[in-house]
């Protein structure tokens, strides 16, 4: 048996002595996780095997749970971004403007277009970014390292372009209720223009040397698939829904933002396999650059946020000077401001599927209720019924590929 | 194909399970809400599933919440369904006391329902009854009480530098 063979777990629930079973060999079983390098994220599985063969998994999620929702009852609403940005941390600008669209729409404010646009640019940076994760560590999981440096350095270049816009990189905390905080910057502005003539070089590079290598076609096609109807069934969206061939996409669906003035196509697969899920974020990559060049083109000019002085911070140095700025500073600041009585649910199409916030307000100054849809704890349900009856490596190549985050499954 | 409207889906939900028991409807930002009876949700879940115009397939999310004032209805299930064929989303709301937070599981139907309800379960206690697995997912197995409950208040009661009072609220 395979060296890594750890426990004999009791509570698998299969008779392992079994003689003239369906198994080849005696049943042993193997502890996947829970800090496993392959898992990219604190997940156990309990496998098992019948010799390379999976029979079984037993999930257990949960080790980094915070306790996200109950935190933001006792929490004003603008001190709820940043939990958000803790949730899927690899495209986090996102998380955070479907809080602020989620918010938003109960108080009933209206964002100026160009802060929808400048919205847009920095959540298709965020899908770039946990697109180019996913995609180049799903290569480096079936063996190809360098495929992975051509297109890492961009995403290095997508966080200094976060750290332009809101001063952070990972857990960003970007804009405000009623637009952004802050224009875009020329250095932000320059960098975008660098991105844009950048990236298609490194994906092309990064595409020629994964796309039609054999190896990894060998080691992805047909592993890991999963039909629309089972995808459906167990609520996948986002790419992994679209590798299924489900033409789900939030943003084409129910634009939010002004995505309805862009041109973009929705990429589906037929399959439902590991390299679907691939091609479609693949795909999705330069569907992203196509917008952000669009919005980049047709930037509206105006403020870049609403006229809404109850919640949008006054600028610090009227702060100083100005009665009703500091009155408002400070009324915002402490959490004074008035939410209306009513229920909201608001969500936007995530680095992995659909984010949805359901907010539930009585009127006072925190959520009564707070429930975020977490794209990947729904469909990493699905994990078992997808690497049964395949090897180890496909295990791991598969679960890669579903872009399950830890931080977000568990909030 | 015309779009499907708010007051369609209501009608067929009467027409099927009576005025009686399809009420607190409302409509917020759009969407749709109604409440029912414990009792009819899985029949109503499988109506909307199969219904050749309506085809509520697919369950988004599933939250529970808990309102301690609203006797024998303290705790609730909120199921959020949506249509992509029509893209239409609608809420099922429904309640049940406390004491007895039972509710059927709706695993059978919705394959994704499994870890909402265990979700459910480990916050507030729902119960779903005919649930396969029914064991807290998220929080550690041998806690002895559902922490989004609103008895359990987040921070220390005894502070005093954040009542309420002192910033006239």
């Amino acid at each position: 048996m395979s060296e890594i063979a750890l426990v004999n777990s009791p509570n698998v629930g299969l008779d392992k002595t079994q003689k003239g079973g369906p198994y080849v060999n005696d049943l042993s079983t193997l502890n996947l996780g829970p800090t496993h390098p392959a898992t990219h994220g604190i997940f156990q599985n309990i496998l098992t095997m019948d010799g390379e063969t999976i029979v079984d998994a037993e999930q257990t999620v949960g080790y980094i749970h915070r306790a996200f929702e109950k935190i933001a009852e006792r929490r004003p609403f603008y001190q709820i971004t940043t939990l958000t940005d803790r949730m899927n941390y690899c495209s986090s600008p996102i998380n955070n403007m479907g809080w602020h669209l989620t918010v938003e729409k109960l108080l009933g404010i209206e964002v100026p277009k160009r802060a929808q646009y400048i919205r847009v640019i920095m959540m298709e940076l965020a899908r770039l970014a946990d697109h180019i994760v996913c995609n180049s560590i799903l290569a480096v999981d079936t063996g190809a390292l360098t495929g992975f440096l051509y297109v890492y350095q961009w995403r290095e270049h997508i966080y200094e372009i976060y750290e332009e816009l809101c001063g952070a990189r990972l857990t960003t905390n970007m804009g405000r209720f009623g637009g952004m905080e802050r224009d875009l910057s020329k250095v932000a502005i320059e960098k975008i223009h660098v991105l844009l003539e950048g990236l298609p070089k490194g994906l092309k590079e990064f595409e020629g040397m994964v796309m039609r290598n054999r190896i990894f076609m060998d080691r992805t096609q047909n592993v890991g698939a999963i039909s629309a109807e089972r995808a459906l069934n167990y609520g996948f969206t986002g790419p992994n829904l679209r590798a299924a061939g489900v033409d789900y996409d939030v943003r084409s669906l129910n634009p939010y933002s002004s995505y309805e003035d862009f041109e973009f196509d929705v990429p589906v697969g037929t399959k439902g396999d590991t390299y679907d899920r691939f091609l479609v974020r693949e795909e999705e990559m330069w569907q992203s650059l196509r917008i952000i060049q669009q919005a980049m083109d047709n930037l509206p000019e105006g403020s870049y946020h609403a006229d809404a002085p109850h919640y949008y911070l006054p600028p610090k140095q009227e702060v100083y000077k100005n009665m009703e700025a500091l009155i408002y500073h400070f009324k915002i600041v402490m959490g004074e401001i008035d939410a209306p009585v009513g229920e909201v649910y608001q969500s936007v199409e995530g680095g992995n599927g659909e984010l949805g916030f359901y907010l539930v307000s009585d009127g006072g100054r925190t959520p009564y209720r707070l429930k975020f849809r977490r794209p990947g704890f729904i469909y990493y349900q699905a994990f078992p019924e997808m690497i049964k009856g395949s090897s180890l490596s496909d295990a791991i190549v598969t679960m890669s590929s579903m872009n399950v985050i830890a931080g977000e499954l568990d909030t | 194909m015309e779009k499907l409207n708010n007051q369609q889906i209501i009608e067929a939900l009467q027409k099927t399970f009576g005025e009686d028991s399809v009420y607190g409807i409302g409509e917020s930002h759009g969407i749709l809400h109604v409440t029912t009876h414990v009792d009819n949700i899985v029949p109503m879940m499988h109506f909307l599933y199969a219904d050749p115009i309506l085809k509520f397939q697919f369950l988004t999310d599933l939250a529970g919440i808990h309102f301690p004032d609203a006797k024998g209805q303290e705790l609730g299930v909120i199921y959020h369904l949506h249509s992509l064929e029509n893209n239409v989303r609608l809420w099922i709301k429904a309640y049940a006391p406390i004491e007895a937070p039972n509710f059927p599981t709706i695993t059978g139907l919705y394959a994704s329902a499994n870890w909402m309800e265990r979700e459910a379960f480990d916050f507030y206690g729902i119960i779903f009854e005919g649930h396969p697995n029914l064991i807290r997912i998220l929080n550690v197995d041998d806690m002895d009480y559902h922490p989004m409950r609103k008895e359990y208040p987040l921070e220390d009661a005894t502070r005093h530098d954040k009542i309420d009072e002192m910033f006239g609220r």
